[in-house]
């Protein structure tokens, strides 16, 4: 299959002037193509019939075992817990030690430190939800407090939720600017910087025309990722908004030359469900997206039936949910 | 490393094909009376699939005099009756749906994704929504108690072999005619597996008769004295000659003839959503589709942009064996429809068509047509004109919705056509002003039993689907 290639038809320069006021904003956002829901959702259905069999499971499922934001976002976390979930992210099936790591752990920031210290050397990052996960619903001051912490604490990526109340409201530049001022309080005192997934809680935001606005408005906005959901609500990560997150992201680095990742999560349990976002990526984004540095699963029991699945191709049989750990 | 996918073959051994078939003649397969046979190969590999009977003038005598002797007692039954049957049918339908779809994949050449998730769908829903009027013919609004015309001679195409049976069939056993049906010479295997599920439902004899054969036998059909009724699918070329044989006749006669549909796309459209709605137009079944939307007419405003995401989608199609479960885009039906794609194709880019083909590699066997598409095209450009019935679009400009409307009817065809916008009043306006038997909007090629279906113009005449469907078979 070709890989999606594009070359920039307009600079960012182009679409500074989108973000100049709020009135210039809502102008942009409200004159994107809009979508068509029977349409989309056609569309993700067609491409969850994909048969992926043999050689194509295994790549999927070593590739989504890669892919995986390996997180635990509980009232009743602990040192312990995050210390065992970083265990089963650097070697996530010690019968085999060829299965790959997890792309990062995905903690609250209070519990970053352990989840550093835990995945010392192994290369598997720390991810950290801020900015009042899940609802937020804080000051502007106290977001950003929440972010410099989980920074300062070592994570190397935020995923920070959007006012969804600001954008339902449409004040589009109050959430352009908030995301900007979350960018920001990712800077590290070296120069580098965390790398910034927004999250827009597609569930809340309720139309894929309210979706696609708020895919361009966190590009805009100097997103490094785009996130679905926060997986604390009724509908989280689904085909059909997954799909849209993808074409934003494609259509964005066709204007900007710009790639930015995207990240469902919330509600992907399957190794099924995970090969079906894979073949979206790969028919929508192309081949240039299909690592993780451009995709991630947020998920926690996504990982053990992948195992599974990889134990039944590695060994022909399945072994059952006893032969996989549970952290 | 890329994400290749395995091959996903659908198994070839749910379905046992005999070497030989012979015509299905007053509940009985029998050989053809001169002893004649051809051969169906499958067009993806031109592998030779059976050989299969050509019936003679004497065959089409013999069925139509069996479908006339099961006329009488058929028609007597209640409509309840008739109903148990069809609804018999439909089940036997989905129950052997995975052996006719792989069949149906085989001998006609079109992706198993399409037989299994389209065409026995719809077939098996044809019949169950037809089972359903058979008994309720008093309240379809045409009379206290509408009387069948008698035997109903039919003859189908090749792009949808077993749809376009049950388009035809149900209906008019449901109104209590018989049927003599004649399938295409390159994809009779379909309708003679429907034999088989006529006589495991316990269908009464010479109900449903089936002749396989050429033209010659679908002219022999049509032009018999015994027939009541005709019903014809296929090219306006051939459906001119029916009208003329019938013309006289106390024959009815439905026609169901080409196309040159118009998609068109407005500045306003749901863009991604508008380029699966034109890829499903033309590409979905390779383009053989009666009511294909194969004229693009996009709003000049949007032309690149929009062209630029239907390439990089054309680019994604996944071309070849069209029994694997992942192919997009199958076989073309037969060397003399490949044929004929080839020369119109040559003579789009002969009068100056700017031709663009999406890049796939094509099996080196069977007949094989890379998607296509055409762009500055204009009106008076043969690609514009000619039905194509293959997987080739024209892209033509337009730049008001006058315009668009002036463009879409300009043509002598009338069956189709599509509208892309996200204002609705607009869907409602230029809908209105279309000649077109079928207007979808912000979608394309969806079909239901319930919707009526057929042609403006050299399109055709009559309705086959929904309760407009029952009118062609019923003495009003």
């Amino acid at each position: 299959m070709p890989s999606v290639t594009s070359t920039p038809t307009a600079g960012t320069a182009a679409l500074a002037d989108a973000t100049a006021s709020d009135a210039a904003l809502r102008r942009f956002l409200h004159g994107l193509p809009g979508v068509d829901a029977v349409g989309l959702e056609a569309r993700a259905a067609m491409l969850g019939t994909r048969s992926i069999k043999t050689t194509a499971k295994a790549y999927a499922i070593d590739l989504a075992i890669s892919m995986i934001d390996l997180t635990t976002l509980e009232g009743a976390d602990t040192a312990g817990k995050v210390r065992s979930l970083s265990a089963k992210g650097r070697r996530p099936d010690p019968t085999d030690p060829e299965t790959p790591k997890v792309a990062a752990i995905c903690v609250y920031p209070d519990m970053v430190a352990t989840a550093k210290e835990a995945l010392a050397g192994s290369g598997v990052k720390v991810a950290s939800v801020a900015t009042a996960f899940p609802a937020g619903r804080a000051a502007l001051p106290v977001k950003l407090a929440d972010t410099r912490d989980a920074v300062a604490a070592g994570a190397d990526e935020i995923d920070m939720v959007i006012d969804r109340g600001a954008f339902l409201s449409g004040r589009y530049l109050q959430v352009f600017e908030e995301i900007r001022a979350v960018k920001e309080a990712c800077a590290r005192e070296d120069g580098s910087a965390a790398r910034l997934k927004v999250i827009f809680e597609t569930g809340e935001l309720s139309t894929y025309d309210n979706i696609r606005r708020a895919c361009w408005l966190a590009m805009l906005a100097g997103a490094d990722f785009i996130k679905t959901s926060t997986g604390k609500v009724g509908v989280n990560a689904t085909p059909p908004n997954t799909l849209l997150l993808m074409e934003a992201a494609r259509d964005f680095h066709a204007a900007t030359g710009t790639r930015i990742g995207v990240k469902p999560a919330g509600g992907i349990r399957t190794t099924k469900d995970a090969v079906k976002y894979l073949v979206m990526v790969n028919e929508t984004l192309g081949e240039d997206w299909l690592s993780n540095e451009w995709f991630r699963f947020g998920a926690s029991s996504l990982l053990n039936d992948l195992l599974m699945q990889r134990q039944k191709l590695r060994t022909g049989r399945y072994s059952g949910p006893d032969y996989v750990t549970v952290d | 490393m890329a994400f290749e996918y395995a091959p996903a073959p659908e198994s070839r051994a749910v379905v046992d094909i005999r070497p030989t078939y012979g015509l299905f003649i007053d509940g009985e397969f029998r050989d053809a009376a001169d002893g004649k046979v051809f051969k169906t190969v499958s067009p993806s590999t031109e592998e030779v699939l059976a050989e299969v009977a050509d019936a003679g003038a004497a065959d089409v005598d013999a069925a139509v005099a069996a479908a006339r002797r099961a006329f009488g007692p058929w028609s007597a039954l209640p409509g309840a009756e008739r109903g148990k049957y069809l609804y018999r049918i439909a089940r036997i339908i989905q129950e052997r749906s995975r052996e006719l779809a792989v069949l149906e994949t085989l001998d006609n050449g079109k992706p198993i994704r399409e037989t299994r998730d389209a065409d026995l769908p719809l077939v098996a829903a044809h019949f169950f929504y037809y089972a359903g009027w058979a008994d309720k013919l008093k309240h379809a609004g045409f009379g206290p108690e509408p009387r069948p015309l008698g035997v109903a001679g039919q003859v189908i195409p090749w792009n949808f072999p077993l749809l376009m049976l049950a388009w035809k069939i149900a209906p008019a056993l449901a109104t209590g005619n018989t049927v003599v049906l004649k399938p295409a010479e390159t994809t009779p295997l379909s309708a003679l597996f429907f034999a088989d599920i006529c006589r495991q439902a316990g269908l009464p004899k010479g109900v449903v008769n089936i002749l396989t054969g050429d033209g010659r036998a679908g002219a022999a059909l049509v032009a018999h004295e015994g027939v009541d009724k005709v019903a014809f699918t296929g090219s306006t070329a051939v459906g001119k000659e029916i009208a003329r044989t019938v013309a006289g006749t106390r024959k009815k006669v439905t026609l169901e003839l080409g196309g040159k549909g118009a998609n068109i796309v407005f500045d306003d459209a749901p863009i991604d959503q508008a380029v699966e709605g034109i890829v499903n137009g033309i590409f979905f079944n390779q383009g053989q589709v009666c009511c294909a939307g194969s004229r693009l007419l996009v709003q000049e405003s949007i032309q690149d942009e929009l062209l630029d995401s239907l390439k990089r989608r054309l680019a994604t199609l996944r071309v070849g064996d069209p029994l694997d479960k992942n192919t997009d885009v199958g076989a073309i039906n037969s060397a003399e429809q490949l044929a004929r794609i080839t020369a119109l194709a040559e003579t789009g880019e002969a009068e100056g068509a700017e031709r663009w083909s999406a890049p796939c590699e094509l099996p080196d066997s069977g007949y094989w047509f890379a998607p296509t598409l055409f762009t500055g095209v204009s009106q008076a450009h043969t690609v514009a004109r000619e039905e194509i019935f293959g997987p080739v679009l024209s892209v033509l400009t337009f730049r008001t919705p006058d315009e668009a409307v002036a463009k879409a009817n300009n043509t002598p065809y009338g069956l189709s056509a599509g509208i892309w916008t996200e204002k609705g009043s607009r869907i409602l306006a230029v809908a209105n002003k279309l000649r077109a038997g079928v207007v979808w909007a912000n979608t394309f090629n969806k079909f239901d039993p319930t919707s009526p279906f057929g042609g403006y113009k050299e399109s055709g005449s009559g309705r086959e689907g929904g309760r407009h469907g029952l009118e062609a078979y019923l003495d009003v």
